[in-house]
């Protein structure tokens, strides 16, 4: 590092083809030296490839890179490690049985006598979790600790080895609004340290809040180039999509009518057999939106699933329209007026490997008018099923391609597709947006506030709180398995539900506010 | 009465000893993230391969080393199956534990003309320990054993060392429960594995060789008996530790010795049958987790995929 040259990271030209597909195309990128550096770009926009050839997990088909003006070749991790870069995925590369540290020193552990040296790697994450003031506990095991703190020790990791140059994988996806605030006092702390920040997101306020400069990727191609000072987030975002954005979801003020899905006092245990959902109760009415914000792991999937008979109730009761469903079996609870968007729309909504017009009628199939006595009708199927194609804007050659080679946003328009086609009472919609591009984020909004205003109950379920804010006309918070407050729209800041979030009561939420 | 406790100890150890051994095999290959249910195969092979080494040296610990080598070579096919190839690794095993039984069989009748039963040859006879031997009973019951014996309970240190204590252990249990994530600090995911399951085989081979030379002195056809699936469960009940399949390994081994020997210390009544399929029910019950459930590591069973 003897160079000083001012420049930390320097990629020139880089191109980086898979079959079909062309990743990057001729892309430049700068990092400075001591600077907080957003990459801003939509699912696919070609980001994350860039950023895996520089920490030699592809090579780049064409294009130089520099390392504080030296010309290097990164064909490994490890070269990239040795050259000062480190990255935090943004799934994290933890392993959970294990402590802090020993996740830290793995592959690089400190040894004595042919042993590893555990007093001495308990003492080097101290002091380097002391000289950042990250504050984790090298004994803890990864498991016990919270999801912010796990990210904590992802950016050890790196430190550890050495890294002068981090690269934040959508680092923020995880946390709470209070725990982003952390982060990045963590990050400028870094940088107040000589470190240089490579963060990849795809939420503009993120950028404007963190970084100093930022790079818009869009379709593999680098946009340009701008200080976050001198861009408004609509800016940015027109720069990410190519068009004009609608950021702010337009819908009048909710009408609600009757209940029509009731939830008393659930409880429901996970996969591990662990309780998840500890007497979760509330109620959703005809004509609103009722979104339920909370941190991932809180009990969001399992409420899901008891709800659309995915998952056993252990106690509680589930109403819909004054009909007691609970532990229905799915096709009844769909025949009950109940439909789901699962938030997992690989695992749960789709078959990959079945043609669109399939998909379609999945849950229906049994029916007139898709069957009749033990067939199949695929005429009137294929005909039903073009028909959404265009009502949905599905963007595919024709109904008889597989569900997998759709894009995400598409693959998410099929399933909306389905379940609004059943015309029911209540709309689950588990993480509706996730993964999809802006374009299809935009339309699934629509859609939603559509089935709201056409009388519809819907639940949102989201880890998104700006999708929760911009949508839901009440707010439930949900934590540890229960429902910690219910809040008005117009009661509710990010603030408050962030807060509530981290398990907080709203009176004491605004006790401290005050 | 005193005599047949002692007895019934010492049996335990000695039907103990060849699970130990496989079981510590098990739990290096499964810590690193591969299933192997070869076990059983291999130990068969290795049974007959230390007998053969023994018959056409004379030298019980060329057989030894013999049944080293053949389950190391074993368990090489198996590693090149579930490693480089992703095949499915039951499958891989259970190809492996049939090929076991017809190879025996085949060579049993090529090298001696005779089904069912080899010859006898040397076996390895047995080892006095000085000191030990001199204390009343435990003298009685470990002071003389077979070298397995000894062997066996020096390797579940070592092993315990190993896997908790030295950097290679570390990076073999990451490799089983996130092999992603060592792959991204540099750990060589496929060679760790293939490390791991040579060390299986090497295990397995002395467990196939503690059976026909330490045991007995002669190789009978399918010997083994399901003993590598014992093993398995005994490593399970063990929560994939060494000290615990010791521990689980020796109450197999106790219910052995308890059908062996219910008739000198007065068991009779209980019919021979059940007592027989004690292992067997305590191996089900192990393995449905009604001992104590206990979680595996986490990407055992999963081949690796770099990205």
């Amino acid at each position: 590092m003897s160079n000083q040259n001012s420049l930390a990271v320097d990629m020139q030209g880089i191109t980086k083809r898979f079959p079909g597909v062309l990743a990057n195309d001729n892309v430049d990128f700068q990092l400075k030296r001591g600077e907080i550096h957003a990459l801003l770009g939509e699912n696919g926009a070609g980001k994350s490839t860039l950023m895996k050839c520089l920490y030699g997990l592809y090579q780049a088909d064409e294009g130089d890179i520099f390392i504080y003006g030296d010309k290097v070749k990164i064909n490994t991790p490890n070269v990239a490690i040795n050259k000062g870069i480190g990255m935090v995925h943004q799934h994290f590369m933890l392993v959970q049985p294990f402590t802090v540290a020993e996740n830290i020193v793995l592959g690089s552990e400190p040894t004595k006598n042919n042993m590893i040296d555990m007093k001495k790697a308990i003492q080097d994450v101290e002091k380097l979790s002391e000289q950042y003031g990250l504050n984790v506990d090298p004994r803890a095991k990864i498991h016990e600790i919270s999801v912010g703190m796990q990210q904590r020790v992802e950016i050890l990791k790196t430190l550890y080895r050495g890294a002068d140059i981090l690269i934040l994988d959508e680092p923020t996806a995880v946390l709470t609004p209070q725990e982003v605030h952390e982060l990045i006092e963590i990050m400028e702390s870094l940088t107040n340290e000589g470190k240089s920040i490579i963060f990849i997101t795809h939420k503009l306020k993120e950028v404007k809040s963190i970084a100093d400069r930022v790079t818009v990727i869009r379709r593999g191609k680098s946009i340009d180039v701008v200080d976050t000072a001198d861009a408004t987030t609509n800016e940015l975002a027109n720069m990410m999509v190519g068009r004009e954005v609608i950021l702010e979801v337009e819908k009048s003020a909710a009408e609600p009518g009757e209940v029509i899905l009731e939830v008393e006092n659930v409880h429901a245990d996970n996969d591990r057999n662990l309780p998840a959902l500890n007497g979760t109760s509330f109620q959703v009415k005809r004509g609103e939106i009722f979104g339920i914000a909370g941190v991932d792991g809180n009990g969001q999937s399992e409420l899901a699933e008891v709800m659309t008979g995915l998952r056993k109730l252990k106690s509680g009761k589930i109403m819909i329209n004054g009909k007691n469903i609970t532990n229905y079996s799915t096709r009844d609870i769909i025949e009950s007026g109940v439909s789901h968007i699962p938030e997992d729309r690989q695992k749960r909504g789709l078959v990959l490997d079945f043609s669109l017009f399939e998909n379609m009628i999945l849950g229906s199939h049994y029916k007139p008018p898709y069957a009749s006595g033990v067939n199949m009708n695929y005429s009137s199927i294929k005909k039903e099923s073009k028909r959404l194609i265009k009502e949905f804007d599905i963007r595919t050659p024709n109904e008889e391609v597989l569900a997998k080679s759709l894009s995400g946003g598409n693959q998410q328009k099929v399933i909306l597709a389905r379940e609004f086609n059943r015309n029911p009472e209540l709309l689950i919609a588990a993480q509706p947006t996730r993964g999809v591009d802006v374009g299809a984020i935009e339309f699934i909004h629509k859609r939603l506030v559509e089935q709201r205003d056409a009388g519809k109950a819907v639940l949102l379920i989201s880890l998104e709180l700006d999708e929760i804010l911009s949508l839901s006309d009440r707010i439930a918070v949900i934590y540890e398995g229960k429902i910690v407050d219910i809040l008005d729209i117009k009661d509710a800041t990010e603030e408050k539900l962030g807060l509530m979030m981290a398990g907080a009561e709203s009176e004491t939420v605004v006790e401290g506010g005050e | 009465m005193l005599n047949s406790m002692i007895a019934l100890l010492n049996t335990t150890l000695r039907m103990a000893t060849p699970l130990i051994l496989a079981a510590l095999g098990g739990v290096f290959t499964e810590r690193s993230g591969v299933i192997n249910i070869a076990l059983e195969g291999i130990m068969l092979i290795s049974a007959f391969m230390a007998m053969a080494g023994s018959y056409l040296t004379g030298n019980p610990w060329l057989g030894v080393l013999t049944a080293i080598i053949f389950g190391i070579l074993v368990s090489l096919i198996h590693a090149i199956l579930s490693i480089s190839l992703k095949a499915d690794q039951i499958v891989s095993g259970t190809a492996i534990n049939i090929f076991a039984t017809g190879l025996t069989a085949f060579l049993l009748r090529v090298m001696f003309e005779s089904a069912g039963q080899s010859p006898s040859v040397t076996d390895v006879g047995t080892w006095t320990i000085p000191i030990i031997n001199d204390i009343p009973i435990i003298g009685d019951v470990l002071g003389e054993q077979i070298p397995f014996v000894y062997i066996a309970l020096i390797l579940v240190a070592i092993s315990y060392w190993v896997l908790f204590k030295t950097p290679f252990g570390l990076r073999i249990r990451a490799v089983g429960e996130h092999p992603a994530a060592a792959d991204s600090v540099g750990i060589n995911v496929i060679k760790t594995r293939y490390i791991a399951v040579l060390i299986s085989g090497f295990f397995a081979g002395l467990a196939g060789a503690s059976i026909s030379i330490g045991l007995l002195d002669v190789f009978v056809e399918n010997m083994t008996s399901g003993r590598g699936f014992i093993a398995l469960a005994a490593m399970i009940f063990g929560r994939w530790t060494p000290q615990g399949a010791l521990l689980a390994a020796l109450l197999f081994g106790f219910a052995d010795a308890l059908q062996m020997l219910a008739q000198s210390i007065g068991l009779d009544f209980i019919p021979r049958q059940f007592l027989l399929m004690l292992p067997y029910v305590l191996t089900i019950l192990a393995l449905t987790g009604v001992i104590g459930s206990s979680e595996p590591p986490a990407a055992s069973g999963e081949p690796y995929e770099k990205e």
